[in-house]
């Protein structure tokens, strides 16, 4: 018996199917064409690996497969592969990122354009196997480019962008998109597969080590002792932290390209930096990221039909951060409430919350803000917990301003 | 008469079972199942240490208009319980909204099963039974899907057959659920609540 074929209602899609997001990560990968990948399976992150291991055995993906023993051997193998010339990838989160960080934070520095889904998960301790971005967060100054996934299609398309943001001569970054642990991990919609021949035109020829090699034919010193006080350390060491700066900075402007022209092939249209949503006459907004904007996004509609002026703000560029984006949609409205999935211990609030305080800053004006933190292991963001955000923000409006966040699931 | 439910655009519908009993996978199918309807579909399972025998859940929205939200489930107006024990062991109506469907493995009858008010409506299915027929064992997850088609009429057979197949069952296990999908929709029996009383 034949399959009803599912319709399509994109160009440049060759197939639609039905899966979640770890599936959607691994159909993404096929795409790309890697050469090697390497993996070590970790809660919520097993079953992509386990599908990109089956797409290999299936041919469906040339690549190197390496089950190594564990995360710190599967960067440092894919550092030995993208030196060589080849596109990689992996996967992981939580413990496994953990034990991953010395070749983590080595991999911006000697401008490895590896791709690394993190399908985010909350710290330990206490134990916890669920989602939450404290992970990623954890990670935010390493240097690696963090894009944060609101869909499963958009966790497919973004992962195939990735290689051309990551591979883009001005940029020679990392790039980790991540997709948040459960709730779109396991989450399960309707997604549309691009033609391969299209991915192909996008992505382009690689050329991944013409800048930094491990080649005969072109012998050089890899990731050298420099630095120091003397000598030419000093400057090298100063070109090596300026160059991964610029190479931040002109990510701003690749991502969204990259963006620009994937809605133009494939006609799926993301704000690749800030995405304003009903903010134009908006008195106030809630500032979210990742796969909780949906909900939020519900609750402002409720809201505006109570005759609310609310708005949002999403951010899916949050390294580099979209300093000058986020700053024009924030000089819109006259508070803001800053939901965030993880903690910022430092300061007592969110780590997006931290964020949005330095662009207030460059914004000069006065504006009101909160912190609001929920979704942390694996904890449900509702729409009615956005009604709440959304009050207590309103609240802001008229003065009534607070110090410490507000933890929307405390009283779950 | 058009009930309530059935003008709501959106359905939530939660599916209750104990872990190793396909739950997530039947949500899956069903997902698949959906689409090929022209629904829009978000299934989420819920999460946990996974255990054979503990009970599990898995939410899923379907609606004519894109769904948004990417969360779980408060508030069913279907409820798909694919085990006969777990009423026992959660509240399986928790939330439940009124003029609601439960979906329930069982040989008992309606009036067994305690429905609150806001359940107007019954689809009882042995599947158990089925199941030990057809799978030699008690599997029942996608002959309750077979149960639910019945009691919805949103989902064909032929769109569950579809989700089967795209499910990575190997050949005997897709025919055998092939059969437990059609005899879950052949066997289950519908009630209506009248008052005190299902007819």
């Amino acid at each position: 018996m034949a399959t009803p074929a599912l319709k399509l209602k994109h160009p440049g899609c060759a197939q639609s199917i039905v899966c979640d997001g770890n599936e959607a990560a691994a159909w993404a990968v096929a795409l790309a064409r890697p050469d090697v990948v390497a993996v070590y399976p970790i809660t919520p992150q097993s079953s992509l690996v386990e599908y990109v291991s089956q797409f290999i055995a299936d041919g469906k993906i040339e690549a190197e497969l390496m089950n190594v023993e564990g995360e710190h051997s599967v960067l440092s193998a894919l550092h030995g592969a993208a030196l060589a010339g080849g596109r990689t990838y992996t996967a992981t989160c939580g413990p496994g990122l953990a034990f991953m960080f010395e070749p983590y934070w080595r991999t911006p520095g000697m401008r490895l354009p590896i791709v690394a889904s993190l399908v985010t998960r909350d710290g330990i301790t206490p134990q916890c196997v669920w989602g939450g971005q404290q992970d990623a967060m954890t990670m935010k100054e390493t240097g690696w480019i963090q894009i944060y996934c609101e869909t499963v299609q958009e966790v497919l398309d973004t992962t195939v962008m990735a290689y051309r943001i990551a591979e883009h001569h001005d940029v020679m970054l990392p790039v980790n998109i991540c997709h948040d642990g459960n709730y779109l991990s396991y989450g399960v919609t309707q997604v549309e597969v691009p033609e391969q021949s299209a991915v192909d035109d996008y992505l382009g020829e690689k050329n991944i080590n013409w800048h930094v090699a491990l080649d005969p034919l072109r012998p050089m010193a890899v990731d050298p002792l420099t630095g120091g006080a003397g000598g030419p350390g000093p400057a090298k060491f100063v070109a090596y932290r300026k160059g991964l700066c610029q190479g931040m900075q002109n990510a701003l402007g690749v991502i969204e390209q990259a963006h620009a022209d994937w809605a133009e092939i494939f006609g799926r249209d993301y704000a690749p930096l800030v995405e304003e949503y009903r903010l134009d006459d908006a008195d106030y907004a809630l500032v979210t990221i990742g796969s909780m904007t949906g909900a939020a996004k519900d609750a402002v509609d409720s809201a505006r039909e109570r005759g609310q002026k609310v708005g949002l703000i999403k951010i899916k560029t949050f390294r580099p951060f979209p300093v000058a984006a986020m700053t024009r949609a924030l000089k819109k409205v006259r508070a803001v409430g800053v939901v965030d999935r993880s903690v910022h211990y430092g300061w007592d609030c969110g780590p997006l919350y931290q964020e949005v305080l330095s662009c207030l800053y460059r914004a000069g004006q006065p504006i009101a803000a909160g912190s609001f933190i929920g979704g942390l292991a694996g904890a449900d963001l509702t729409e009615g917990h956005f009604a709440r955000a959304i009050e207590r923000t309103a609240q802001l409006l008229a003065g009534d301003e607070f110090d410490s966040p507000v933890w929307l699931n405390e009283h779950d | 008469m058009t009930t309530a439910v059935e003008q709501k655009i959106t359905h939530e519908v939660r599916l209750h079972g104990r872990g190793g009993q396909g739950a997530v996978l039947a949500s899956k199918i069903l997902a698949k199942a959906l689409v090929l309807s022209g629904q829009h579909v978000t299934a989420i399972p819920s999460f946990g240490f996974e255990r054979r025998g503990a009970p599990v859940a898995a939410f899923m929205r379907y609606s004519n208009r894109p769904i948004r939200a990417v969360t779980n489930i408060y508030a069913p107006d279907y409820i798909i319980c694919i085990d006969p024990s777990i009423p026992k062991a959660v509240d399986i109506f928790a939330g439940v909204q009124p003029d609601s469907t439960l979906i329930q493995a069982t040989r008992n009858s309606a009036e067994s099963l305690s429905c609150p008010a806001a359940v107007t409506r019954v689809v009882l299915c042995d599947a158990i039974a089925i199941g030990m027929e057809v799978f030699r064992r008690p599997i029942t997850n996608t002959i309750m899907l077979g149960a639910f088609a019945k009691a919805t009429g949103i989902v064909t057979l032929d769109g569950l057959r579809a989700g089967l197949e795209s499910a990575n069952f190997r050949d005997a296990g897709l025919e055998q659920n092939l059969i437990a999908v059609e005899r879950g929709f052949n066997e289950s029996i519908v009630k209506q609540r009248q008052g005190d009383t299902w007819v």
